[in-house]
């Protein structure tokens, strides 16, 4: 059994998020330095060179990228032969977030949901974080961690198509989300799309499909094909950066399904999307 | 698309020149309010009472900065999705408020009282939050503070980049826009 200190899991997860809420991840600037690009419209092009020199800023002064610096998610692999030495996993995510978000300097975005007081003396600054769990084999514990701010998952959505509506269903439903959320969650998109499982858990892909690093493939070719068709179809929309006309609203298309297999109840044909803005701001790291 | 540089308290003169697409860099005070705020605001005018800001060609700016690091002015700072704000809005801008600053569409009742007493919908480009933090001079808390990011700030700004989305004539940048390049 290998054993892993709390504190240093602590130590990791604070500097993960310092870093990667003030450092556009390289994927994401090659995708923006190509919007840039190639975009048609003015006004589009003028907000994309907005949003690289923001990048350049942010990264020069450690600021962050966007005030909205997000609910800390994690999708964390723990290995079965890995022990935590002084505390628990749980515990050592929640305090490396508190001391990432306080010492970074980074805002306080979580309230009561009925009071919408900010509680971070009460539950803790920028606590709770989302985590979701899995067990795997090996002795490393995996951590994914992004930074989700609230403008882009106000407009995502989840739903359950019946059979019959099939993968044109699933292409209708991922444009209405897109288009209906127009310029409000901050494009040039990623968009996740989850499908299968259940309800739940095709929006918990969609999370999932957004750490992936733009450019990478689909290792499943039908699905890296809708992806490139998607994209493409949702460029047409013409929204543009921040939704103000234009060619490039869309950087990628994620698609994950319910494995193995692509599966579902054979009633169901569950879809999620969770809509990113082009802050998108992931990391991971491996103990 | 025509650029402006304007100060601000804004004149009927001032937003009646703007169309929704131009460019326009803003100098001068803006007030900072979210959603608390804004009913915060709200309540105090129906109660009669006085405003801790001047309204009259005042601009307010949708934002909740980060905490600014030691010897910074401010954080990051960046706009927020302005819907939150349309319910309130419309009072405000009949009571002399001329100019919102903030990202995504507004309702129609936002768009007509720009239409009827002479105002203007800012886009900023959100995300870009480090850059426009630099326009920003000096900022100091004069309401809520409380309210921590949400509290009501008074900024001085130079230069402060934003583009016009809803026009005084009924114009919307992101209906036009699109409209432009759908399908292309």
């Amino acid at each position: 059994m290998r054993i892993v200190k709390y504190e240093d899991i602590v130590k990791s997860i604070r500097d993960m998020i310092i870093y990667s809420t003030t450092h556009l991840s390289p994927d994401m600037k090659k995708a923006l330095e190509e919007a840039y690009e190639n975009e048609k419209s003015e006004v589009s092009k003028a907000v994309l060179k907005q949003i690289l020199d923001n990048a350049k800023i942010a990264e020069n002064e450690w600021k962050p990228l966007c005030q909205d610096t997000g609910l800390a998610i994690y999708f964390v692999k723990v290995g079965e032969d890995v022990k935590v030495e002084g505390g628990t996993l749980k515990d050592a995510i929640f305090e490396g977030t508190e001391k990432g978000y306080k010492e970074g300097y980074l805002r306080a975005s979580t309230c009561d949901c009925f009071t919408r007081a900010n509680l971070k003396d009460k539950v803790g600054y920028n606590l709770p974080p989302v985590i979701y769990f899995d067990i795997v084999p090996g002795d490393k514990i995996e951590i994914e961690y992004a930074a989700k701010g609230g403008g882009s998952e106000n407009v995502s959505r989840a739903t359950v198509l019946a059979p019959a509506a099939g993968k044109e269903g699933i292409k209708e439903f991922v444009k209405k989300v897109v288009s209906d959320a127009g310029p409000n969650p901050c494009p040039p998109l990623v968009v996740g799309v989850g499908i299968g499982g259940s309800f739940d858990y095709a929006a918990v892909m969609s999370k999932h499909a957004l750490f992936r690093d733009i450019g990478t493939e689909n290792p499943d070719p039908e699905l890296n094909e809708l992806e490139k068709e998607l994209k493409d179809e949702l460029n047409k929309l013409g929204i543009g950066a921040m939704g103000m006309g234009g060619t490039e609203t869309v950087l990628a298309v994620h698609i994950e399904t319910f494995q193995p297999g692509r599966m579902c109840h054979i009633a169901s044909l569950p879809v999620a999307v969770n809509i990113q803005c082009h802050s998108s701001r992931h990391s991971h790291i491996t103990i | 698309m025509a650029e402006y540089t304007l100060t601000t308290p804004l004149s009927d003169e001032d937003v009646s020149k703007l169309k929704a697409g131009d460019i326009v860099y803003l100098n001068g005070v803006l007030y900072t309010a979210r959603d608390a705020a804004h009913k915060r605001l709200v309540d105090l005018i129906n109660e009669g009472k006085e405003l801790p800001f001047d309204l009259q060609g005042a601009v307010i700016y949708y934002v909740g900065p980060t905490p600014p690091k030691p010897g910074e002015v401010i954080g990051s700072a960046g706009p927020t999705t302005s819907y939150r704000m349309d319910p309130y809005a419309p009072i405000l801008i009949e009571k002399g408020l001329k100019g919102m600053i903030g990202k995504g569409k507004r309702n129609q009742a936002v768009r007509e009282a720009c239409k009827k007493h002479k105002a203007v919908y800012f886009g900023a480009v959100g995300g870009a939050a480090a850059l426009i933090a630099k326009a920003i001079k000096k900022a100091e808390v004069i309401a809520y503070p409380e309210l921590g990011p949400e509290a009501i700030r008074r900024l001085e700004v130079e230069n402060f980049p934003v583009v016009v989305v809803n026009d005084v004539y009924g114009n919307d940048l992101y209906e036009e826009g699109r409209k432009k390049w759908e399908g292309k």
